[in-house]
């Protein structure tokens, strides 16, 4: 982004609330009747991590006790659970084919579990481990295959892997501390992801060649979270300053920030509804605020986890979305 | 820091800076109106916004219940 100095302000627009001043004229949305339709309980501890499978239904969620469990979310049935040799198991993930999940945490790795139906495997068996930072993980993705994944580590670094090999394919260097969050840029947008820091920096990264493309310092603290607006073009971010901030990648700049002086605790993990429209965030004060992305007004306020929400990721198809909190539980939301 | 190691700090900085600086950037108003366009175009399909034609939602639809 660029810096906030007269010299770039005087020639270039200046509208932080750019955003909600070209959507004055775009109807204000209605109540939202947005409950609980599903409670998922089994994690014997706090829940720190969740990802949809590609299929809608099911769920993998990971805990500070070193339990991944896989549900079926219509159902709630657990099909499958694992026990990691770590506590704090804070990231973890779906891959796209559905057939296997990675996860990790303090022991410093992203480990991949294939998942079977063969009630006598073992599913500890065939853990495969592939990434190896130096500090904890914080959070992983598949790309758009099984064959490689994405790591954010308290090390201050992002990496690439290959599954199969385990060999590291890139790493990306530029945060000055802990990266807690990434996401991929949707495949239409090309080979980037953006992470998000507790050097208070968002950046976005060329997968390919390792470089930071475009970094963006606006947040007053620790960036939790940071999600692609459905376009490509933009990105969310939820910070322990409480607010959550929206950049647009091609003016380079922040353009929305979705705040509210009721609102003091932190966002632990934002995600957008399938047109971009809504923004939900989940926060340390146990709520969901439910944002316009386009006037930047809170449409409402989801009360039910009894303990901070730690992690939140709408469906594939965006007929739902689920949350994950420190009272042991997941909640589906539609 | 010696001062060869913070002249390549620098360096590295202004690099960085220069990359940076060089990104083609669009007026803020035109990016939002197409962040709102999108949202326009995609308004009817996004089911959280909208809502969906009743028993067309797997997590609304009223569950089966067995009975012993």
């Amino acid at each position: 982004g660029l810096p906030e100095c007269p010299a770039v302000m005087a020639w270039q627009e200046v509208s932080l609330f750019a955003v909600h001043q070209v959507a004055e004229r775009v109807e204000a949305l209605g109540q939202f009747v947005m409950k609980t339709r599903r409670t998922l309980k089994g994690h014997g501890n706090k829940v720190l991590c969740m990802d949809w499978c590609k299929d809608k239904r099911r769920i993998v969620s990971s805990s500070q006790d070193g339990k991944v469990i896989v549900w079926d979310s219509f159902t709630t049935n657990k099909e499958h659970a694992v026990t990691m040799p770590c506590t704090w198991v804070m990231a973890c993930a779906y891959a796209p084919s559905g057939c296997a999940i990675a996860c990790g945490g303090l022991d410093n790795k992203c480990s991949v579990y294939p998942l079977t139906f063969d009630k006598n495997e073992n599913m500890a068996a065939k853990k495969k481990s592939v990434a190896m930072h130096t500090n904890y993980l914080s959070a992983c993705s598949f790309t758009n295959s099984d064959m490689q994944i994405l790591t954010a580590s308290g090390d201050g670094t992002c990496a690439l892997w290959d599954v199969e090999s385990g060999q590291l394919l890139q790493s990306f260097h530029g945060h000055g501390a802990d990266v807690l969050c990434l996401d991929l840029a949707p495949s239409e947008t090309g080979n980037t992801f953006v992470s998000g820091g507790c050097d208070k920096k968002a950046m976005v990264w060329d997968m390919r060649s390792g470089q930071c493309i475009q970094s963006f310092e606006t947040h007053d603290s620790d960036i939790n979270s940071v999600r692609y607006y459905p376009s490509g073009d933009a990105f969310a971010s939820g910070s322990d300053d409480a607010t959550c901030r929206l950049y647009d990648l091609r003016a380079d700049r922040e353009v929305a920030i979705y705040s509210k002086e009721s609102i003091i605790f932190g966002a632990s993990s934002v995600d957008f509804s399938l047109s971009g429209r809504l923004l939900f965030a989940g926060y340390n004060d146990y709520t969901i605020n439910v944002w316009d992305v386009l006037k930047g007004s809170r449409v409402s306020i989801l009360f039910g986890h009894e303990n901070r929400v730690s992690t939140l990721r709408v469906s594939p198809d965006g007929t739902a979305f689920c949350s994950g909190s420190w009272d042991h539980t997941l909640r589906i939301w539609a | 820091m010696s001062s060869a190691g913070s002249l390549s700090n620098m360096q590295r900085l202004v690099e960085q800076l220069k990359l940076e600086a060089a990104v083609e950037r669009i007026k803020v108003s035109q990016a939002a109106a197409e962040l709102q366009q999108y949202c326009m175009q995609n308004a009817c399909k996004d089911a959280l916004l909208v809502g969906v034609p009743a028993g067309s939602n797997p997590f609304r639809e009223p569950r089966s219940c067995t009975l012993l």
